[in-house]
């Protein structure tokens, strides 16, 4: 996994609630089979028109925030379905990390597993950072991971916090399953003990 | 000591290890896996030479793409895409030797379907799938969740899950439901009053009289929707019913492996003095029919009520409120009952099951469609549509009009030919009303079998009650 250790880049601003996995990636490109090439549809319905035109209302369509890499929301980012295509989608965009007043548990776990940040904010916190995104192109957010500290473009410094577990596989890249089977002996004494209780399963 | 809720009961009789800052690593009991999300965790496996640590554990159908037309089992008859992915399922099943229904097998269907029906799902289990509606299987008492594909491939190769344990809720629903009102109401009801934030952090327990009183059916159509509040799992304490169903199915436990199964499933019910860091009380004989309006499953009312105004809504939910009613083509004020629609769709993991077609069909026997709408009944899975034509609910939609499909997911995601043209207003049984989801440009009202039935019949959104 490709680590994140600290990022500065341009913030676009999504104030919008309850945004879901649906919105962020449609299900007619959940029919590949491959993680990559997805970000040229990230929110495509909101992206694009019918005919596959640009809308030009919609922030990543506008020259200020077309390389954003930070992206700041509303409530409940990310709910509805689980589907990974929805973190794939935005880091394949170039999008490292996602601020929200809150965010759908199955969404905020798919992105820790794919190099992405998504920081949790109080509201009005929330609400500074989105002002600051609205500056556009010249204005660009640092995001520090190890120190756990936002910066806006006017050096305003906002503390966030984030599991320490999760910190570390962010920072180090470290890949899940390969930390899991270090654990192998406790899976395989779990095992044995649940063939003798519960032999069903 | 406090004693435990059945979520803890169950947590702690999968704990593998805990590490000091509380990240624990969970057993995994069935993985439930589908086409849509499995094929880059198949492929993980293969590049990293790894194995899938529990074949016999882990059950595999293709629900989400597959057409729900006849001579489908002919792959030539799928699009491209959906080919690649049903056929790479096939092969990743058979390379990996899991359990597997294929689209020509009559057990084939939706996976929170197949999963009940052939006892795979049992009490006290831990149950995941890449699929947000994997909270179906807590109906049974089981701690069900979805998982993204990097956590599949995790399972896949590992049988476990890295977790942190989430706070308990309680959902009590005291009393009894008045008729024409359903597990749906109920499921949709409690979204409405906590929204579908309302269960981040949280493992739902839904109980009380009125959850006592559902079938399997109905209690599988309550937790299914868990997941639309926020909830990373609902659960049902299991109880008669929930072994009843179980007993005979055929991955059930038989003999004296039975005995030591239920002596340990009737260990499986939250302590009175437990621990609940939430609870939402609700009376059933406040519950109504309910639909929804909007573009959020927490945007519900009471059929007997009117589209609400943006303004009545506080904060981020105004503009929400404001971009729901424009995508859906509504004014604010008016009847719910006034809302016209132009197709239903009875089925999903949420509505797909033999109680809910016989529900739909009770209210549809000798009536027609409205002029105009199209209707489309697509079963839960093989079995239930088999038992559906023995009992002639078959005839029943077809005589109404409907067309009467192959199992599978259909419409309730549109990755398959099964989607709503733009603009086109749906009466749907499914359990999603977001932007685009049943089709792009897709108006949906998710409710009952039995409304949708209603709404059938009317060619508007109606009050069942007032119909029978």
């Amino acid at each position: 996994m490709e680590k994140f250790t600290k990022l500065t880049g341009i913030a676009a601003p999504l104030p919008l609630v309850n945004v879901d996995t649906d919105m962020i990636i449609p299900k007619q490109f959940l029919k590949t089979i491959k993680r990559e090439g997805l970000g040229v549809n990230l929110f495509d319905e909101m992206r694009y028109d019918q005919d596959g035109n640009e809308n030009p209302d919609f922030v990543l369509n506008q020259p200020a925030w077309r390389e954003a890499e930070i992206l700041v929301a509303g409530d409940n980012f990310g709910c509805g379905s689980s589907r990974e295509h929805a973190p794939w989608a935005i880091k394949d965009f170039g999008i490292r990390c996602v601020i929200a007043p809150s965010f759908a548990d199955i969404f905020f776990n798919n992105c820790f597993k794919n190099g992405i940040l998504p920081i949790v904010l109080p509201q009005e916190q929330v609400d500074i950072l989105m002002k600051d995104a609205e500056k556009g192109a010249n204005a660009r957010m640092t995001v520090d991971l190890e120190n756990q500290v936002i910066t806006t473009s006017d050096g305003e410094e906002i503390a966030f916090n984030v599991d320490p577990f999760r910190k570390h596989c962010l920072l180090e890249g470290l890949d899940d399953i390969g930390l899991t089977l270090e654990k192998a002996p406790a899976i395989a004494d779990y095992e044995s003990r649940m063939a003798q209780t519960r032999p069903w399963i | 000591m406090t004693g435990k809720t059945l979520y803890d009961k169950i947590w702690d009789a999968h704990l593998v290890d805990q590490a000091e800052d509380g990240t624990c690593l969970l057993y995994i009991d069935r993985h439930l896996v589908h086409e849509v999300t499995s094929p880059q965790a198949f492929e993980g496996l293969r590049m990293s030479g790894r194995k899938v640590h529990s074949p016999d554990k882990t059950i595999a159908v293709p629900d989400h793409n597959v057409p729900t037309t006849e001579g489908r089992e002919n792959v030539a008859n799928m699009t491209e895409e959906s080919r690649i992915q049903v056929q790479a399922l096939d092969k990743n099943a058979r390379d990996f030797g899991i359990h597997y229904y294929p689209v020509s097998d009559v057990r084939q269907g939706i996976v929170h379907i197949v999963g009940p029906e052939q006892g795979w799902t049992l009490p006290g289990m831990t149950v995941v799938c890449g699929d947000s509606h994997t909270a179906t299987h807590g109906a049974f008492g089981a701690l069900a969740h979805g998982i993204g594909t990097s956590e599949v491939e995790h399972v896949l190769a590992t049988q476990t899950l890295i977790q942190k344990k989430s706070k308990n809720m309680k959902v009590e629903i005291t009393g009894k439901l008045a008729p024409g009102v359903t597990a749906k109401d109920i499921t949709l009801a409690v979204i409405g009053k906590t929204g579908t934030a309302g269960g981040t952090g949280y493992v739902i327990e839904y109980c009380g009289e009125a959850i006592r009183d559902l079938s399997m059916e109905g209690r599988m159509t309550v937790c299914n929707m868990a997941i639309e509040g926020g909830a990373r799992a609902g659960l049902i304490a299991p109880d008669e019913k929930t072994f009843e169903y179980v007993k005979g199915r055929p991955h059930a436990p038989k003999g004296a492996q039975w005995e030591a199964a239920l002596a340990w499933w009737k260990t499986l019910y939250s302590d009175d003095d437990a621990h609940w860091d939430k609870v939402v009380t609700i009376a059933a004989e406040d519950i109504a029919p309910v639909v929804t309006w909007g573009t959020s499953p927490e945007d519900v009312l009471p059929i007997t009520g009117t589209v609400p105004a943006p303004e009545d809504f506080a904060g981020g939910k105004v503009d929400a409120a404001r971009r729901s009613l424009d995508y859906m083509g509504l004014e604010p004020g008016m009847a719910l009952t006034d809302i016209k629609v132009d197709a239903v769709f009875i089925g999903s993991c949420t509505n797909g099951r033999i109680e809910d077609l016989r529900a739909a069909a009770a209210i549809l026997k000798g009536k027609k469609l409205a002029p105009g709408v199209r209707g489309m009944v697509v079963p839960g899975s093989g079995l239930v549509r088999a038992q559906a034509e023995e009992e002639g609910l078959d005839v029943i939609f077809k005589e109404a009009g409907f067309e009467w499909r192959l199992a599978g997911c259909s419409m309730c995601l549109g990755m398959n030919p099964d989607q709503l043209a733009p603009g086109e207003r749906c009466a749907a049984t499914s359990n999603r009303n977001f932007e685009g989801r049943m089709g792009r440009g897709g108006r949906t009202h998710l409710m009952s079998p039995v409304m949708a039935a209603a709404a059938a019949v009317t060619g508007h959104l109606t009050d069942v009650r007032e119909l029978t």
